[in-house]
């Protein structure tokens, strides 16, 4: 750190206005403040910390990373939409804002925000106890049928991402989520542990989640939700493989309050494309077992639309 | 094995990793010891610096600040009735009562001390069972949670002493602000008013401020005298009172030392958690009950212990199934995932000289308490000088700083403002602080395993009692209470009879 003296800065001042006109400073000129509306240490806010030491690289100017959590990411998420569009606030959302709408949480989607670019996607999984009868989807798919309403299941509160995952399962499945007592959780984590625990009977979050408990011999995963097989899971096989044809998973991206001023935004934009391609945003994020997938802004927008539109019609669905 | 501890060695006697642990201890000392910034905020803030670190120096910097603040949070405590981190609450009376008779030194050494045994105990616990009690930490599920949890709300009538009315009124307060925000189960808001800002709940570290710092702030600022004569202490050095408190003392202090580590242990419960606990129960095991309350070591030796205690064993399910036992753990875990050091059962075998490093940088970070507590005896000679019309108005805009840096907006000062208005009406009405305190940390662990269990029986209450280890901790639950309300029944009785 090094101090500014008054006059420095005076003359700093001065500098700029004679070389810029009247025109404003060149975006940025002040720290930038990054809303994660998850706590520290969980899956989005290391997302968010790698990404944000890489874009302090190319934007020249230190990213501070605020967590905002709790009440579903909610509070967070608004915080970022709610932000003075001026550019030195910017967020790190997740797939959560395509549930808001369609369960009438919240007046939030996609469209309150500008889109800069999507980083990555984490993909779900069916985990059950390492001492379960369970060894594949079919046994625990059979288990399911021929006992509605005593196999529990659990990695989320109901409403929220896995829970998401879970409705879109069993839909796919031509079941009913009714079959399923669905445990609330706190979390994959926790979800995880409830099955490790022996109170749950699989948990739906990700594998990502579960590592240590899987390594430990604790949960025995039954399979991956992603399209194709999981890097450092590739023993656990797909839900495609194992004849159902469903993928789920949840995403993280950037994005701004709408309307962005422009000029920040096309700074913006070029920064998080080089963080979030950069190699060591990508090796720090396949090493957890996240997917790296970059989709730029406009692509990301229509992602977003699109992913509103699946959980719409899960939740319709749901509420009929 | 021999050789991993020798690389472990060899990577904390790195100048790297010694400077680290200096740095972050001292960081920790300023963070622990402004009020309103915890033990938690102090390691989130060190996580952008952790990035330029070996990784073996991040985890350094993390348990040395973490060990530290939860320490340094005694200070402001005992001074100024002002609990730098949550976890010094449970035994801020007494410490404040034994400074006002002019012991501050001794507070503050024994402090230090009893943490470093707390610590101590709760690294060599570590070192020795890590695999043993992550599998029965993992053992809990929402059942033992809940249970836990109304142990723990137990304790807030254990702790208000002799008024059992009072203590089950506060609590109820501290219940009634912890169901603020968005239910749990079905996500409806409950009491927000249709703002986002109470969707998340009543932020505690504001409500911990505004409760504890404003009512103070007041009085000071209304005190008369501008700087506060204190009597002096009673004759021998804080030195020889603190191994005097050792000898008699050392049980509450193992027992703290152990319970805190067991407690640290369970995902969900932390520092704060374990210090209530153990006060509580040494409470109730104490000889010299008469003492409590009027500046009594005790409770000083059996809190400091357990807060310390809880650091490490918060290390042994994060270490082995990479499940946090508490907030800071939780931001270990992601720093070592950065770090390419995954932790799991692996590690132990992967990671040898890892795991062996982060024991001996527990010890050291641990060992560090001693001399920061005598720099902390040094500020508080300093601090006891200053007049009140310096230290109140500084004191105020402190606690608005640590009221706003939570969510950088203004919904934490406005929390803090109504909390702070709610404990002074308490005070005036005899009402105490800690069980509404208790409360708010508590309500949300117990209603959220309540929900959580009862969904996944259909409704079920004897399932409570199906698990072995949930049934244990039911029944315990079941004996206090009935414990308290028979001597309160007996108490009545006796009142009614003729003398």
């Amino acid at each position: 750190m090094f101090s500014i003296t008054r006059s420095a800065a005076a003359a700093l001042i001065a500098g700029l206005t004679m070389s810029a006109g009247a025109a404003l400073a060149e975006y940025p000129d002040r720290p930038i403040q990054m809303i994660v509306p998850y706590p520290a240490g969980g899956g989005t806010d290391i997302v968010a910390r790698t990404l944000a030491a890489e874009l302090e690289k190319e934007l020249g100017q230190p990213v501070s990373v605020v967590n905002r959590d709790g009440g579903g990411g909610i509070p967070g998420q608004t915080a970022i939409a709610r932000a003075r569009p001026d550019g030195y606030t910017i967020g790190l959302i997740a797939s959560d804002i395509s549930l808001y709408a369609p369960q009438g949480l919240a007046p939030l989607t996609y469209i309150d925000m500008t889109a800069i670019g999507q980083t990555n996607e984490l993909p779900g999984s069916v985990t059950v106890s390492a001492d379960s009868p369970y060894t594949s989807m079919e046994e625990l798919v059979a288990a399911i049928k021929a006992n509605p309403r005593t196999i529990k299941g659990t990695g989320a509160a109901p409403g929220a991402s896995w829970h998401a995952g879970f409705l879109g399962l069993m839909f796919a499945l031509g079941l009913s989520p009714e079959d399923v007592i669905w445990v609330p959780s706190q979390g994959g984590t926790k979800g995880h542990l409830d099955v490790a625990a022996g109170n749950s009977d699989f948990s739906t979050a990700s594998l990502v989640e579960a590592r240590a408990l899987i390594e430990g011999d604790k949960l025995r995963p039954l399979a991956t939700m992603a399209a194709e097989r999981v890097d450092i899971f590739s023993e656990v096989p797909t839900l495609k493989e194992q004849g159902i044809d469903y993928t789920y998973g949840l995403w993280h991206g950037v994005t701004g309050p709408k309307d962005i001023d422009p000029e920040a935004l096309e700074v913006l934009n070029r920064a998080v494309e080089a963080a979030a391609n950069s190699e060591s945003f990508i090796k720090a994020l396949e090493e957890r077992g996240f997917k790296h997938q970059w989709r730029p802004g406009a692509e990301f927008e229509d992602f977003m639309q699109e992913d509103l539109g699946r959980m719409q019609a899960i939740f319709s669905r749901l509420s009929q | 094995m021999f050789s991993d501890l020798m690389s472990a060695v060899a990577l904390v006697g790195s100048p790297e990793t010694l400077f680290t642990i200096i740095v972050a201890s001292f960081f920790g000392f300023v963070v622990g010891a402004l009020p309103g910034l915890t033990a938690t905020m102090a390691v989130a803030l060190l996580i952008p610096i952790t990035f330029l670190l070996s990784p073996i120096a991040a985890i350094a910097s993390i348990v040395s600040a973490a060990a530290m603040s939860i320490f340094a949070g005694d200070i402001p405590a005992a001074l100024l009735r002002i609990p730098g981190t949550p976890a010094s609450a449970a035994y801020m009376d007494d410490a404040n009562a034994l400074v006002q008779k002019g012991e501050a030194g001794y507070v503050i050494g024994a402090s230090a001390v009893f943490g470093t045994i707390g610590g101590i105990i709760g690294t060599v616990i570590l070192i020795a069972a890590s695999p043993l009690l992550a599998d029965f930490a993992l053992t809990f599920s929402s059942f033992e949670f809940f249970w836990l949890g109304c142990l723990g709300l137990s304790c807030a009538v254990l702790v208000a002493g002799d008024d059992l009315l009072k203590g089950m009124a506060s609590l109820m307060i501290g219940l009634l602000i912890a169901s603020v925000g968005m239910d749990y189960t079905t996500g409806f808001p409950r009491f927000t008013f249709g703002s986002w800002a109470l969707l998340e709940g009543i932020s505690f570290i504001p409500a911990l401020i505004g409760m504890f710092a404003l009512p103070e702030i007041l009085r000071l600022l209304s005190q008369r005298a501008a700087v506060r004569k204190l009597p002096e202490g009673a004759p021998g050095s804080a030195l020889s009172k603190i191994g005097q408190a050792g000898r008699r003392y050392w049980w509450p202090s193992l027992r703290g030392s152990v319970m805190g580590t067991a407690i640290g242990a369970l995902p969900g419960a932390g520092a704060d958690i374990a210090a209530w606990i153990s006060v509580a129960v040494t409470r109730r095991a104490t000889r010299e009950p008469e003492k409590w309350g009027k500046g009594h070591i005790e409770p000083i030796v059996a809190g400091g212990s357990a807060n310390n205690a809880a650091l490490a064993g918060a290390w042994i399910p994060a270490l082995v199934f990479a499940i946090p036992g508490d907030t800071i753990t939780a931001i270990a875990i992601g720093v070592l995932y950065l770090k390419g050091v995954n932790p799991g059962p692996m590690i132990f075998i992967e990671n040898g000289s890892m795991v062996y490093a982060v024991f001996l940088v527990f010890l050291l970070a641990n060992l560090m308490l001693i001399p920061f507590g005598w720099l902390g005896i040094r500020i508080a000679r300093l601090v006891l000088q200053v007049p009140t019309t310096v230290i109140a108005p500084a004191l105020l805009i402190l606690a608005c700083l640590g009221a706003f840096a939570i969510n950088s907006d203004m919904s934490g000062l406005l929390i803090m403002l109504a909390l702070g208005g709610l404990a002074a009406i308490m005070n005036a009405s005899g009402l105490p602080l800690a069980p509404t305190v208790l409360g708010i940390v508590m309500g949300k662990i117990v209603e959220q395993n309540l929900m959580q269990s009862l969904i996944s029986t259909q409704g079920d209450l004897l399932a409570f009692f199906d698990r072995p280890g949930s049934a244990l901790l039911g029944v315990m639950t079941f004996a206090i209470w009935g414990f308290v309300l028979l001597r309160s029944l007996f108490a009545l009785a006796r009142r009614r009879s003729p003398r």
